[in-house]
């Protein structure tokens, strides 16, 4: 924050339409939302000078985009794709709120997902019962690998970027080769899965054939995730720690604790990331298992600034530009214009933030300075 | 000493910020040659004035002139060019490299790309000679004390051709003898021509040291004097524009029980020396211990220890007769202990949360702040809103994030904070650090109030007078040892200095 932002016309400006009672929460919001909105757009434009320069059609990116939007079948699909993000990304901002970050979210839902498989097709429960136990046996695997990293940080110091980069890539060999040694299922047909799970380990579906039930869970979670931090006592210590670990110290908040937990959870969170997958799709763990959303999950979070609600828009965003997949491959344009446009959408998000974030701290600042002399003047 | 040409001359500035008139009809005359005084209350506007001099921001209105000249500064580089430089009060030095490196970076003399060290060498020694000070221009900052640190920030905008000097409250980290050998330097510096603009608000120290002194209350320039014809009491009556606080007096007696013991206390340091070095003191119900030091010596470490953020290697910590020496933080808070931190930013405040959760910090567990697992918003914010009301901290409300405050205001909602929980014993570190004297006088008399009620506090601060005012005992605490214990009623900051520094020691 450097002196010469106050003078920066467009800024002065802003500040003289403020009314300095209420309008600070709906202010940030609407240009948070403003600035979001030009980064999305800003990005569609790239991508389509990207295509434009490599002799592709970029109007057809658009056709497509209005196509999907139109089609009810494509929401489905949208909603259906965004499902997992959007645990992911909720698994990846408990630790951003800690000040952690875990890139390990992709390591520790395939643990998940891989042990919920194993183990699931063992247990001959009822429905509901049999769903339970699986869900908490990948969590229960998306925790403990998560706090092999958590552990390291809190007793050695290790960096937990690095550890769980490590990790993911432990986690993906160590599944293959238990995979393909130990746990292959041998059917008739080709396909090579693990045992398939009993009907009653099966995820309902909200419409048939187009949008697992399972987009409740991760709605569940993201409610449950702004109860516990936002809300609860937990949360608060949580929070002060990501904040300020000096002041929450001093404050007798343990920090290794509050790593420790934090990692924990989002690892146990992380593990509900493929159970859609497993539980609503393909019911066995295969070669067409998840992959990647643990860093979809990063570059939402961080799109929807570790707000529920953010994240939850976010993912839809991800999931609709996902959808387009097919669509884009009919009409022979190149699937990774899809990357390419994800990717400028969270670097122009991330950059807008950052601005965005220290002009509103430097209003802020100015108008509590603003409103105390005008208290003054009147008393 | 002194002439009567203008150095520097601002007629009728004026500086807005939205909402806020900062400075209205500011006028100053600083005569070359001489040491200016700005003295104010914190909040009263100095820093901005200085800014709008140094041309950090500019005037709505008013003129400034440079040796009569009329200026326009748009930014620092064109007030260092009309010969003006700035010392922050925060030191904006890189540890790691040497003095000289320091004073050049930014504007290396170079030929070809190579840095001319030998000719800066020259320069600089010649400055140094002619202001008497020396420092080691090979040395590391990391290895400087406060007062060397001070010197080479002066130095460095010597360096760059400065004849009209900006100090930002030069004194306020310096122990008695550094300020004394600060202040013969810019003695030196005047005698040699140059001009010094002083901003303080300590005052013995203004009237010990300037030529003029003009006060500014309320954005504005309220009175210019002369050291001869104010006294203390008077100038700092047109500092506040009221009556002057003072940390001394008490009704109440020192009680019998023992509320903080701590025996022996031993804290590994970096190096093969020990930070805290077998310290042993007892503090009883409606007793204030004093700890004087030079920072560094040892006491943030103890007060780590006393809290248990930082573990000890020897020694025992008793809070209300209760052995707590294994106790973690979280406990032993509950247990009575509270504490105003050293810097407020680094251990105090989520600077970026709403203030009622600010005042929430370290009272989480108290029923009365809790619902089931989730924490009782309304309650806590009607608590902060008690801590706001009882410590006149000005905010517009409870939900503004603690970054918009002041330091003063800041510094009076932790206090409020801590003593809010009503504890049995507080640390309390610099409890008035950087706030102004009204913010002063109100921290002083709720700490007055929470010992007469029985509260006792273990002070440390590196305002001597306050030490000296408020404390029922001192001890002085050097190289990590405890050198001298003294009556505040025989102790001078003379005195406390000679021990601090290490000159003296007494058997403890």
């Amino acid at each position: 924050m450097s002196q010469t932002d106050d003078d920066l016309p467009i800024f002065r400006s802003a500040k003289r339409l403020v009314n300095p009672k209420q309008a600070r929460n709906r202010q940030e919001v609407l240009v948070i939302l403003a600035s979001s909105l030009a980064a999305v757009a800003l990005s569609l434009l790239v991508g389509a000078l990207v295509l434009w320069i490599s002799g592709k059609d970029a109007t057809a990116l658009f056709e497509k985009m209005w196509d999907n939007l139109t089609s009810s079948a494509k929401l489905y699909e949208t909603v259906d794709r965004a499902t997992p993000i959007i645990i992911a990304a909720v698994a990846v901002a408990i630790g951003f709120k800690m000040n952690l970050f875990n890139i390990g979210v992709e390591g520790q839902y395939l643990m998940g997902v891989f042990f919920a498989a194993v183990i699931g097709t063992k247990l001959h429960l009822p429905s509901v019962l049999h769903i339970a136990v699986i869900v908490v046996v990948a969590m229960v695997f998306g925790s403990l690998w998560a706090a092999i990293a958590a552990v390291l940080k809190v007793t050695r110091g290790v960096n937990e970027v690095i550890a769980t980069i490590m990790l993911n890539a432990l986690a993906l060999n160590l599944i293959d080769f238990l995979f393909s040694d130990y746990f292959r299922y041998e059917s008739a047909s080709l396909d090579v899965k693990t045992k398939p799970l009993p009907t009653t380990a099966w995820f309902p579906e909200l419409v048939t054939g187009k949008l697992s039930a399972y987009i409740l869970v991760a709605l569940f979670v993201a409610f449950l995730y702004w109860l516990i931090v936002f809300k609860s006592r937990f949360g608060y210590r949580l929070r002060a720690s990501g904040i300020n670990p000096g002041a929450a110290r001093t404050g007798g908040i343990a920090a290794n604790r509050m790593v420790l937990a934090s990692m924990l959870i989002s690892g146990a969170l992380a593990g509900l990331v493929g159970l859609k997958y497993l539980l609503g799709d393909s019911h066995a763990y295969g070669p067409t298992r998840p992959e990647g959303f643990g860093f979809s999950g990063i570059a939402v979070a961080l799109l929807g600034r570790n707000h529920p609600a953010g994240i939850v828009v976010s993912a839809m965003l991800f999931g609709f530009l996902d959808s387009l997949n097919g669509p884009l491959q009919i009409a022979k344009i190149p699937t990774s214009i899809v990357f390419v446009i994800k990717a400028i959408i969270v670097l122009g998000v991330v950059i807008v933030n950052e601005v965005v974030s220290v002009k509103v701290a430097r209003r802020t600042a100015d108008r509590t300075a603003a409103q105390l002399a005008v208290a003054g003047v009147a008393a | 000493m002194g002439s009567n040409t203008l150095a520097v001359q601002l007629e009728g500035i004026e500086k807005r910020f939205p909402g806020v008139i900062a400075n209205h009809d500011v006028n100053l005359n600083v005569r070359e040659g001489t040491i200016h005084a700005i003295v104010g209350e914190n909040g009263a506007g100095k820093s901005t004035l200085m800014k709008t001099l140094y041309g950090m921001h500019q005037p709505e209105a008013g003129t400034i002139r440079v040796h009569g000249e009329v200026r326009h500064f748009r930014s620092p580089s064109d007030a260092i060019a009309a010969g003006i430089g700035m010392v922050h009060q925060h030191f904006m030095l890189a540890d790691n490299l040497t003095v000289l490196e320091n004073i050049l970076l930014g504007a290396e003399p170079t030929s070809r790309g190579v840095i001319r060290f030998a000719e800066a060498r020259e320069k600089l020694t010649q400055i140094m000679k002619a202001i008497h000070a020396h420092v080691d221009l090979d040395a590391l900052v990391s290895q400087l004390g406060v007062g060397q640190r001070q010197r080479v920030e002066i130095l460095k905008v010597l360096y760059r051709g400065a004849r009209i000097l900006i100090l930002d409250e030069p004194t306020a980290v310096l122990v008695p003898q550094e300020v004394d050998e600060l202040f013969e330097n810019l003695r030196q510096l005047v005698n040699d021509g140059a001009t010094v603009i002083f901003i303080s608000h300590k005052l013995d120290e203004v009237l010990a040291v300037s030529d003029d002194i003009t006060v500014i209350r309320s954005g504005t320039t309220v009175a210019e004097v002369k050291p001869g014809e104010v006294n203390r009491l008077k100038l700092g009556e047109l500092m506040v524009g009221s009556e002057l606080p003072s940390p001394h007096g008490r009704t109440s007696e020192v009680g019998e029980t023992v509320r903080l013991r701590v025996q022996d206390i031993t804290v590994k340091g970096a190096g093969e020396r020990p930070s805290v070095d077998h310290v042993s003191f007892e503090i009883r119900t409606g007793e204030v211990l004093g700890i004087a030091g030079v920072e560094g010596n040892g006491q943030f470490e103890l007060c780590q220890a006393i809290l248990g953020i930082a573990g000890h290697t020897h020694g025992t910590v008793e809070l209300n007769g209760t052995d707590v020496t294994k106790a973690s933080v979280q406990h032993r808070l509950e247990g009575g202990l509270s504490y105003i931190p050293f810097d407020r930013h680094r251990e105090g405040l989520l600077l970026t949360s709403p203030l009622w959760e600010n005042t929430l910090l370290g009272r989480d567990g108290d029923p009365q702040f809790l619902n089931g697992p989730f924490v009782a918003t309304a309650a806590a914010k009607a608590d902060a809103r008690q801590v706001i009301a009882d410590f006149d901290v000005r905010t517009p409300s409870e939900l503004v994030p603690a970054f918009a405050l002041s330091g003063g205001n800041q510094q009076k909602l932790l206090v409020g904070r801590e003593l809010a929980s009503r504890p049995g014993v507080l640390i309390a570190a610099h409890p008035t650090r950087g706030v102004d004297i009204g913010a002063q006088a109100a921290i002083w008399d709720k700490m007055r109030a929470a010992r007469d009620a029985g509260l006792a506090i273990l002070l440390i601060s590196a305002d001597l007078e306050e030490l000296i005012g408020l404390s029922d005992r001192i001890l002085v605490m050097f190289d990590g040892r405890v050198t001298a214990k003294l009556n505040p009623a025989d102790a001078t900051p003379e005195l406390l200095g000679t021990y601090m520094t290490g000159a003296q020691q007494e058997a403890a």
